[in-house]
């Protein structure tokens, strides 16, 4: 990647049950994907509180994930 | 558990049998064995490996697979060095946990058991049968099995598929279906049910691996009549895969090509070549069939499989033997592991006055107290995964970064973290390093996180004091060409995670009482088999009827394809529910609401007409649905409009009565009349069986009736696939149609007629037959109102959805809430039953604990802090946040065992006085401020 090129870094919020599933399924199907999302699991997104995404952009996050 | 075993003998009656076994020795000291491996690669010999097809070596010191169970490895007494020519020992001094024991010699054994259960699977076709086909003389000629294992990414070539003659990659394949099925050739009349759609997957994984391939189909029928199994074909059909219907004469080698000589439907001979060629072999009775009916007395059919009648499809001849599995009849896994579980209610009914006796329950140690004032001890375990992480992910500089950050006091790697001999690591250093967190790097929490709070219990920490990052799916799997942003990745993951570790409480367990009693939703034939299967384990049940009799769809019924009459056996069972005193049954009525939880539900029950109409209250603990479905009257093919043109149930109840001309001399049937693409878009199961059913009894009152079928595939699967070749040879017609060119059906006065193309003749027909017979489909018996209710997921087609179609195939998503019978997907009576004995199994399992264990992650009110807003009733969408008066103020009180910790009432809580276990604000407000990097590496090197 050339040092000119965008690389965000984001945080995810991932519902155990749909979107967190989802992501280890596609591990085991080894599906590839850009290494720059770090995950929180929870057990819903309804979990999320707005002051979650708000912490998130506070420290540094250029997006918030939502997965649920 | 007991493997590498032969069942000798049975001696005994049911309750009181004795089970003679020969425990072969596996020369290795499970107990100390760690499965590190050492010993195989250290192993000289070589030999084939049968758990790959042959198609890779291994050696006589091994375990079959990573994930085997017991997870210790066993040494093949066949080939090995010691054993058949006294050499060798090699791996004896190589093992470092002196597991290797030549000395263990074969142990008789005799079991005291009550019951016994049958569920030795299936057996493989003989190889001569393939040899038509060229199997065993072109390498490029493979039966599924063995193809399944190459297009496995954990098998032989690492799921890439070549050719064996020269490892060029197949640009052309073909499956050739009913190989050692539906051949009277090799005495294998019956359909093995499920090689379509394994051909279906295997083609859609070979098209996954390379687009480009050509693959074509060669089969008589599609029998993909499970549930939504037809939407796989209408995938591969969409990515292009061909499905040509021909028989496959033989398939011979053309240069470096394998050439297939097939015969379509119109009696055209046709070549074509292929690279590749799958043969989708059936399934066989299992191999030690005859040994198992010597041995227990049970009697097999006529292709050797154990012989079962309709009413009764998990009960063998002998009393207190039961069966499960293909060795019942050939079946997929959804089917198995249902027939599974029913047989475990059977067992269990015959065990009942031995119900828990003899058991041990684990012992833990006391729970180490932990209070806000102890130092933070976290320990980090860093999993390798034998080379699944290692191989991507830097695991030691994994480690090491954890070692840096405040509160970590220990950090490791390991090999396998969840294997036997790492979990007793782990207990061992939370002991030694007075840890009191536990942080593990491996894989899913959501299949190993109970694994390893089962290692701190042990340990005597409470089990809510762990953390797990995902490391393998999330990082090394899917970034597995940047191994240094996937180490980064997973830096960042374990560096949040210690995080949120470090505000991680000990949370109290939590039970709760179970009503020990049912509510069972439908009086058909499953619901009244599940009530019965209950009551015989000793559990009471309620039975809601929506009619004024229960008895459902077989009130219908006259006969089974089997032959058994049906009148009878509904007479038998109705009488058993009717006698049983552990039986309510309420008719007329409908659930008209229910609330609660699982072990805790109170619903009332509205029945009676008019003056009579009243409402009931019960406590009970599960909730069976069983509310069955119905005829589907599709408005097409003049149904309804001419007297000519009936159903297949309506064929049914003439051909039961005496009425002249019931069975005319000339009848057209039509299947999938309404289904598959018209009103409803799947296949219903039965139709077919329900069809030959009918025909069958026509000829036999009237053996002159013409009768043609037009079908799209014919789906007599398992052993029905006789009564078909009967229908046949009674000189029945089966003429396919494609469903762009399905039949056409007007009427004009009395007259009905069928306008079709003849697939065989190449010709379009035009008949007025005496009596059109429409197989019209099945559809779920108001499931919308249910779901809603009971908050139960249906299919796009209206049937309920459970929770997981292999693990969890009659339990739905709610907790406390079973599904069996039509209501879960069209089948015939005998998978019903099945499925019914099944679902009282499962539902029995809380009813015999007595209690319900919460997950202790649920929501909590700090009542001190509420104000009693109710937002948070009015947004939990388990209704297990409830408002109470505590000293004359709005108070909210969650119902822990109610409550799915989905955390809405916490992040909507304008005073945060609500809490999650496990996800508090603190926990995860650090996990985030982790993610910005800010409060790592605080602690001062010492």
């Amino acid at each position: 990647m050339s040092d000119n090129s965008f690389s965000p870094k984001i945080l995810g919020f991932l519902c155990n049950w749909c979107c967190y599933a989802a992501a280890d399924a596609a591990g085991v199907s080894r599906f590839q994907y850009p290494p720059n999302l770090r995950t929180v699991r929870v057990m819903c997104t309804g979990r999320v509180d707005p002051s979650f995404v708000l912490k998130g952009f506070l420290e540094g996050a250029d997006a918030i994930f939502t997965g649920g | 558990m007991v493997t590498n075993a032969d069942f000798l003998a049975l001696e005994g009656n049911p309750g009181n049998f004795t089970a003679k076994l020969n425990i072969r020795p596996r020369y290795i000291d499970a107990d100390a064995c760690t499965a590190c491996g050492l010993c195989t690669q250290y192993c000289p010999k070589h030999h084939s490996d049968p758990y790959n097809e042959g198609l890779s070596i291994t050696r006589p010191i091994h375990i079959d697979y990573a994930q085997a169970v017991p997870a210790t490895y066993y040494i093949d007494p066949s080939t090995c060095m010691y054993i058949q020519h006294d050499t060798c020992q090699i791996c004896v001094p190589v093992c470092q946990s002196h597991a290797i024991n030549f000395n263990q010699k074969p142990e008789l054994r005799d079991l005291k058991v009550g019951a016994v259960i049958l569920s030795p699977g299936f057996g493989k076709i003989a190889p001569e049968v393939l040899e038509k086909f060229s199997y065993g003389k072109h390498p490029d000629v493979v039966t599924a099995y063995e193809y399944e294992r190459m297009t496995t990414s954990s098998g032989p070539f690492l799921g890439e598929i070549k050719c064996f003659s020269d490892g060029r990659h197949p640009k052309s394949m073909a499956f050739i279906q009913c190989v050692g099925s539906r051949d009277l050739g090799c005495d294998n009349g019956y359909c093995s049910s499920v090689c379509c759609m394994y051909a279906i997957k295997e083609a859609l994984v070979t098209k996954e691996h390379d687009p480009e391939v050509d693959i074509t189909i060669y089969y008589m029928d599609i029998r993909t009549q499970g549930r939504d199994f037809d939407a796989a074909r209408e995938r591969a059909e969409a990515i292009g895969i061909k499905f040509v219907r021909a028989k496959v004469a033989d398939v011979t080698p053309w240069e470096n090509h394998l050439k297939l000589t097939y015969s379509t439907l119109d009696g055209q001979h046709k070549f074509d070549s292929h690279d590749m060629v799958v043969l989708s072999v059936g399934l066989e009775s299992p191999k030690d069939a005859k040994g198992i009916s010597n041995t227990t007395g049970i009697e097999l059919n006529n292709y050797d499989f154990c012989k079962t009648e309709t009413f009764t499809p998990l009960q063998t001849s002998e009393k207190g033997i039961v069966v499960a599995g293909a060795f019942q009849g050939p079946k997929d896994i959804p089917e198995s592991a249902t027939q599974a579980s029913g047989a475990a209610a059977l067992a269990s009914i015959i065990l009942k006055t031995q119900r828990g006796k003899g058991t041990e329950s684990k012992e833990y140690p006391d729970e180490l107290s932990i209070t806000d004032d102890d130092e933070v001890r976290i320990g980090v375990f860093v999993c390798h995964c034998g080379i699944n992480i290692s191989s991507v992910v830097d695991c030691p500089d994994v480690a090491e970064d954890s070692g840096k950050m405040k509160n970590v006091t220990y950090f490791t790697e390991q090999l396998y973290s969840c294997s036997q001999d790492s979990q007793e690591q782990i207990k061992q250093t939370i002991k030694d390093q007075k840890l009191n967190r536990v942080v593990i790097a491996a894989c899913s929490p959501r299949t190993h996180e109970p694994l390893f709070q089962e290692t701190l219990k042990d340990a005597g920490l409470n089990r809510n004091l762990f953390e797990m990052v995902n490391i393998r799916d999330h990082c090394s799997w899917v970034h597995a060409n940047e191994p240094e942003a996937a180490t980064d990745k997973s830096k960042d993951l374990v560096r949040m995670a210690v995080s949120k570790a470090a505000h991680i409480q000990p949370l109290p367990e939590q039970t709760v009482p179970v009503t020990p009693k049912a509510l069972v939703l439908g009086g058909g034939v499953a619901g009244m088999t599940v009530a019965l299967t209950l009551a015989e384990q000793g559990f009471e049940s309620v039975l809601v009827e929506k009619s004024s009799t229960i008895g459902g769809n077989l009130k219908k019924l006259k006969n089974t394809l089997a032959g058994d009459t049906v009148a009878s056996y509904l007479k038998t069972l109705t009488a058993k529910v009717n006698k049983s005193a552990k039986i309510d049954v309420v008719t007329d009525a409908a659930l008209a609401q229910t609330a609660g939880f699982i072990g805790n539900f109170n619903s009332i029950i509205e029945s009676g007409k008019g003056q009579e109409k009243k409402e009931q209250t019960f406590d009970h603990g599960v909730i069976v649905v069983a509310t069955g479905g119905h005829e589907h009257r599709p408005d097409l093919y003049e149904l309804g409009k001419s007297k000519k043109v009936v159903t297949q149930q309506e064929l049914e109840t003439n051909l039961a009565g005496r009425a002249k001309g019931r069975a005319p001399n000339s009848i057209v049937m039509i299947q999938c009349a309404g289904s598959r693409g018209e009103d409803l878009n799947y296949c219903s199961k039965v139709c077919c069986n329900h069809a030959i059913k009918n025909i069958l009894k026509i000829k036999e009152i009237n053996p002159d009736s013409q009768i043609i079928v037009l079908y799209r595939d014919m789906r007599t699967y398992g052993f029905a696939e006789d009564s078909y070749l009967e229908a046949r040879k009674k000189g029945v017609i089966f003429i396919p149609y494609e469903v762009d060119r399905r039949p056409v059906v007007t009427s004009q006065g009395t007259n009905v007629q069928v306008d079709f193309f003849d697939s065989i003749m190449q010709e379009e027909v035009s008949m007025t037959p005496d009596l059109v017979t429409l197989s019209v489909g099945i559809v779920p018996d108001g499931t919308a109102e249910l779901s809603k209710m009971l908050k139960l997921p249906t299919t796009a087609n209206g049937f309920f959805l459970e929770a997981h179609v292999k693990l969890r195939p009659v339990e739905a998503a709610v907790g406390g809430v079973y599904i069996c019978g039509l209501a879960h997907a069209p089948k015939p009576v005998e998978e019903t039953i099945a499925q019914a004995q099944a679902a009282a199994a499962k539902a029995a399992i809380p009813l015999v604990k007595g209690v319900v264990t919460v997950d202790p992650i649920v929501s909590s009110v700090e009542q001190d802090n509420c104000i009693g807003c109710g937002i948070c009733t009015s947004l939990c969408p388990y209704g297990a946040i409830i408002m109470e008066k505590v000293d004359k103020k709005r108070k909210a009180r969650t119902i822990s065992a109610s409550c799915k910790a989905c955390g809405i009432c916490a992040s909507r809580c304008p005073t945060f006085a609500i809490s999650m276990g496990g996800f508090t604000n603190e926990q995860l407000i650090s996990q985030i401020e982790a993610f910005g990097n800010k409060v790592v590496y605080e602690k001062v090197e010492a």
